[in-house]
């Protein structure tokens, strides 16, 4: 999967009626959607709705919800870390790839990191849909051997003597990184915390943002 | 099934490309077809995830390399309709019907589409068969090689690990996506320290934890 997000195939454009240039994949998945209604397996109307859905109503802002209340409120936090997959749900976050969910702290002594090695397996309810980086070749096969250079790519260099604990989702658990709260938020509102939780943070490539 | 998809440990991809907490959703129109078909599609039931999962991993190396995700997934419905007697490859090259369709229990409506998702298809079952692990045991994955899908990564295979977390009895994927039922069993985590893994080139100050079927562990 050497360029999952460099989607044109310049040297096997075609001229689509209307004057748009389509590529070989384009026009694939075109022709197989147009099939697969015309057999009457897939209402178009669903494929809409599917969409919507993953383009607007889930993502990240749903584990930074989370992720922020389980800094204000001790008793949430104890939950999630308990029963993560309840905790998440008394929240609204419910669903497919989100079925059964494990909330993993960073603390000042250890930093997780989450990577699926044999596909692409990501907590959508929380997250959204994983980004390109997420289920590409170079990320799959070095989180597991070299999570400091993988940090690296993303900017981060964490302590020498930080623990790195690293979780291959192989099975239907869900992982969901609780990162550290920044310094200088005390007293800080939970939308106000949430506006720092990044979507990185949450899988453990990146840092919570610092208060401006 | 050592296949390219299981790829952990792998050198030589290069660094890790990401755009930012900014990166589009989507980066081509199709893509967005690409996954809603691959949704509605299995919303038919023809198929169950390990199913997926092992038609997408199965494709020929070069092909698995050179797709991109999206792409991937398209193989591998392909794949699965066509072996369900769905759409003939011919079909998929026309891109429109030659045959009359299948005639499928049901399909994946409108209206049903925000109840099916906030359902999702949860694996664990109820059972009273009691874990053979402990929290804390020492266990070895096993050295097994089969041919057809599993989600033991090679990279732990006769390797010592400990047992990190219970999770109950989950559906089998190793059957499951053959068709020969779930056969659920007991699900852990497996915590192996990077230098029991990588050896001396290790940092001991990780470790990396899989999620691992009891049929794939050993005492150790």
């Amino acid at each position: 999967m050497g360029h999952d997000h460099d989607h044109h195939h310049h040297d096997h454009d075609h001229e689509h009626e209307h004057g748009t240039v389509l590529s070989d994949v384009e026009l694939r998945v075109r022709a197989l959607e147009s099939l697969l209604v015309e057999k009457g397996y897939v209402d178009p109307a669903a494929l809409d709705i599917l969409i919507e859905t993953y383009e607007t109503k889930v993502g990240p802002h749903n584990g930074a919800h989370v992720v922020a209340k389980a800094w204000s409120d001790p008793a949430y936090r104890d939950w999630l870390l308990k029963d993560a997959t309840a905790a998440i749900q008394s929240l609204g976050y419910i669903g497919r790839q989100g079925e059964h969910m494990v909330a993993v702290e960073n603390t000042a002594t250890t930093h997780n990191m989450v990577v699926c090695t044999l596909c692409s397996c990501y907590p959508w309810p929380v997250l959204g849909l994983p980004p390109v980086w997420y289920k590409s070749a170079p990320y799959r096969s070095r989180a597991v051997i070299d999570p400091r250079g993988v940090l690296k790519d993303f900017g981060v260099t964490l302590p020498a003597e930080k623990q790195i604990k690293v979780w291959d989702s192989t099975a239907e658990i869900r992982y969901l990184v609780l990162p550290e709260r920044p310094k200088g938020t005390e007293g800080w509102s939970e939308d106000r915390l949430a506006a720092l939780v990044t979507r990185d943070s949450m899988i453990g490539t990146g840092l919570a943002k610092a208060p401006a | 099934m050592n296949g390219a998809a299981d790829m952990g440990g792998v050198m030589g991809f290069g660094p890790v490309r990401h755009e930012g907490e900014d990166e589009p959703k989507f980066h081509a129109e199709w893509e967005k077809r690409a996954l809603a078909l691959t949704l509605a599609i299995g919303g038919t039931g023809q198929w169950n995830i390990d199913m997926s999962r092992s038609a997408r991993e199965s494709l020929p190396p070069q092909e698995y390399l050179s797709k991109t995700y999206y792409e991937i997934w398209i193989a591998g419905i392909e794949k699965l309709m066509v072996e369900r007697g769905m759409v003939s490859k011919d079909e998929i090259e026309a891109g429109r019907l030659l045959a009359p369709p299948k005639q499928l229990p049901r399909i994946l409506k409108a209206e049903t589409v925000a109840t099916v998702l906030a359902k999702g298809g949860p694996t664990e079952r109820p059972s009273d068969v009691p874990a053979r692990f402990r929290l804390g045991d020492r266990v070895r994955a096993k050295n097994m090689h089969p041919s057809g899908h599993t989600r033991l990564p090679r990279y732990v295979r006769g390797h010592v690990g400990t047992i990190e977390l219970l999770h109950g009895v989950h559906v089998f994927p190793d059957t499951n996506a053959k068709g020969q039922g779930e056969q659920p069993q007991w699900l852990y985590t497996v915590r192996f320290a990077a230098t029991e893994l990588w050896g001396p080139d290790g940092d001991p100050t990780h470790s990396v934890s899989v999620d691992a079927w009891d049929s794939y562990l050993e005492p150790a």
